[in-house]
């Protein structure tokens, strides 16, 4: 499903090269639900964005979905759905409304669209806030239309760029388990970015650790513990191990 | 027909091809939802112009000229213009916070192509104009002011060319400039001269010859000036110059406007 070979981005700011990602060689196969973890600043909003065609890459190469991200940008597009880092959301727009416009922007037909916006309503459990404008929404319920909006065309792909940062415990919980019962029922791929480390136990078959850019281990989050001695490993101590540096140093 | 669509998108939901003019028309109508619900804010939009047809339009009874003569006449299809300059030019507002929030990226992210993103804000922006306009134009109809039809009709348009114009460029410089405190200020900078320079409150030709040349150079004082020749019934060169400089304006943004979206968000 994606497939990037010594893919790069580096951003210049005046004088500074900013080098977000460096190098990165990543396969996902179809079906999997892979999170991407790392610190801020790690490099997975960029890699994000260069893989749903919004940013050039600097170096190397993409495809997502069997089509190359800078050459056949609207063919990526049409078969992925992005959920961005922040609320996607307009502020002078209802719930179902946004829905409906995002359907209409994917091609969806009229009375599709307008079907599939009840179902993910309903699936989301938005059903109640429907016709709410969005600014009058909970964190928890903000997300989960933002989840609803990536996938009102039914992609074979899910981008989800730190979905659960902002949220409670319980919310966060609950936003997983949608995530889970997505790629259960329908084979949904997805690839979810976060920087809170331990969430992908438990959640995640495959955990890709990245930092300063580049990936720096890749493995089940069994496996990866399993490289570190001591019992009630957390991933937090793999990453501690990998890097010499604690994530909650500069917290 | 939906359950051909339902089995191609099960298939390869890539399949369906979005088409412009379906993008331009979601888009259109995403953006006029808030103001179908709430049709007051078509008026609260309009307040700056209107205050100046109730608290400025007066004053020129004292001037000896045709804007003394007929004040209504002489200044509400300058009015017309200033309400394009503030509908249109602040059309960039709407989308700062939807880029800072990313709505924006969102929309980016599907396969609408992105001339379409832009187009459908614009027509919106003008559809709203347009409104505002006619609402003027009522106002000032039962205190005298003529506007026959075929002339209001070619006035309306050539407005609403000159109000895409407005709005594209607006959304050009927010999409440059990203955040609402360096766009407000730009923005400010701009209009202001652009207003001043037009004509629209008081002749040009009271000005002194640096200040009038320099309002020759401002194409928004050429549209006021058509505007003006249409409502008085008069086709001649200002009508005809005020359409030329506005399509030409009109094609020189939309290349501009096309190709920001185009280079997207970085
Ligand atoms: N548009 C941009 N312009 C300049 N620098 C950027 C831009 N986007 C990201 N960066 C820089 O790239 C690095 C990686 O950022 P990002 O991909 O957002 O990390 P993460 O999502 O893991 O927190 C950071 O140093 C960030 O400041
Ligand atoms: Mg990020």
């Amino acid at each position: 499903m994606i497939r990037t070979r010594a893919l790069a981005r580096s951003f210049r700011s005046g004088k500074h090269t900013v080098e977000a990602v460096r190098g990165v060689d990543l396969d996902v196969a179809e079906g999997e639900l892979v999170a991407l973890l790392g610190p801020n600043g790690a490099g997975k909003t960029t890699l994000l964005r260069m893989l749903t065609t919004l940013l050039p890459p600097t170096a190397g190469a993409a495809t997502v979905a069997g089509y190359d991200v800078r050459t056949d940008a609207a063919r990526v597009r049409a078969r992925i759905g992005v959920v961005g880092q922040g609320h996607g959301l307009g502020e002078s727009q209802r719930a179902r409304d946004e829905l409906l416009t995002q359907a209409r922007l994917y091609g969806v037909g009229r009375r599709e669209a307008r079907a599939r916006a009840d179902e993910l309503l309903e699936m989301l459990e938005l059903t109640g806030v429907a016709d709410r404008g969005t600014p009058s929404l909970s964190g928890g319920q903000k997300r989960r239309l933002d989840i609803a909006l990536g996938l009102v065309h039914r992609p074979r792909m899910l981008f989800l760029d730190e979905p659960s940062t902002g949220l409670d415990p319980q919310s966060r919980a609950n936003l997983w388990g949608h995530v889970a019962r997505l790629r259960a029922e329908h084979g949904t791929t997805v690839l979810v970015t976060t920087h809170y480390l331990d969430e992908a136990d438990g959640h995640a078959e495959r955990a890709v650790v990245v930092d300063h850019g580049t990936v720096i281990a890749d493995g089940t989050p069994d496996a990866l513990k399993g490289q570190v001695p001591g019992d009630r490993v957390t991933l937090d101590d793999v990453f501690l191990n990998l890097t010499g540096r604690s994530l909650r140093e500069g917290e | 027909m939906s359950a051909a669509t339902t089995e191609r998108n099960t298939q390869d939901p890539g399949a369906v091809r979005p088409s412009a003019v379906r993008d331009v028309l979601a888009v259109w109508n995403r953006q006029a939802r808030p103001l179908v619900r709430n049709p007051l804010a078509v008026v609260f939009g309009m307040a700056q112009p209107l205050l100046y047809l109730a608290l400025f339009a007066p004053l020129l009874t004292g001037l000896g000229g045709p804007e003394g003569q007929d004040p209504w006449q002489w200044f509400v299809p300058g009015l017309l213009v200033m309400l394009a300059l503030f509908t249109c030019g602040f059309a960039g507002f709407g989308l700062l916070p939807e880029i800072a929030s990313g709505a924006h990226e969102r929309m980016l992210a599907t396969p609408a192509s992105r001339t379409s993103l832009l187009l459908g804000r614009v027509v919106q922006d003008v559809a709203l104009m347009l409104v505002q306009s006619v609402l003027v134009l009522l106002l000032v109809l039962p205190l005298g002011f003529r506007a026959p039809l075929p002339e209001t009709v070619l006035g309306l348009a050539l407005l609403a060319v000159l109000g895409a114009v407005l709005a594209t460029l607006s959304y050009v410089v927010a999409l440059a400039t990203r955040q609402t405190y360096v766009f407000a200020p730009v923005l400010q900078t701009v209009v202001m001269p652009l207003m001043l320079l037009s004509g629209v409150l008081l002749p040009m030709d009271l000005a002194p010859g640096w200040l009038y040349t320099l309002s020759r150079l401002n194409p928004l004082a050429h549209v006021v000036d058509a505007e003006r020749a249409l409502f008085a019934g008069q086709w001649g060169t200002d009508v005809a110059v005020g359409w030329v400089v506005a399509l030409v304006l009109l094609v020189l943004s939309l290349v501009l406007g096309a190709r920001m979206m185009r280079r997207g968000a970085s």
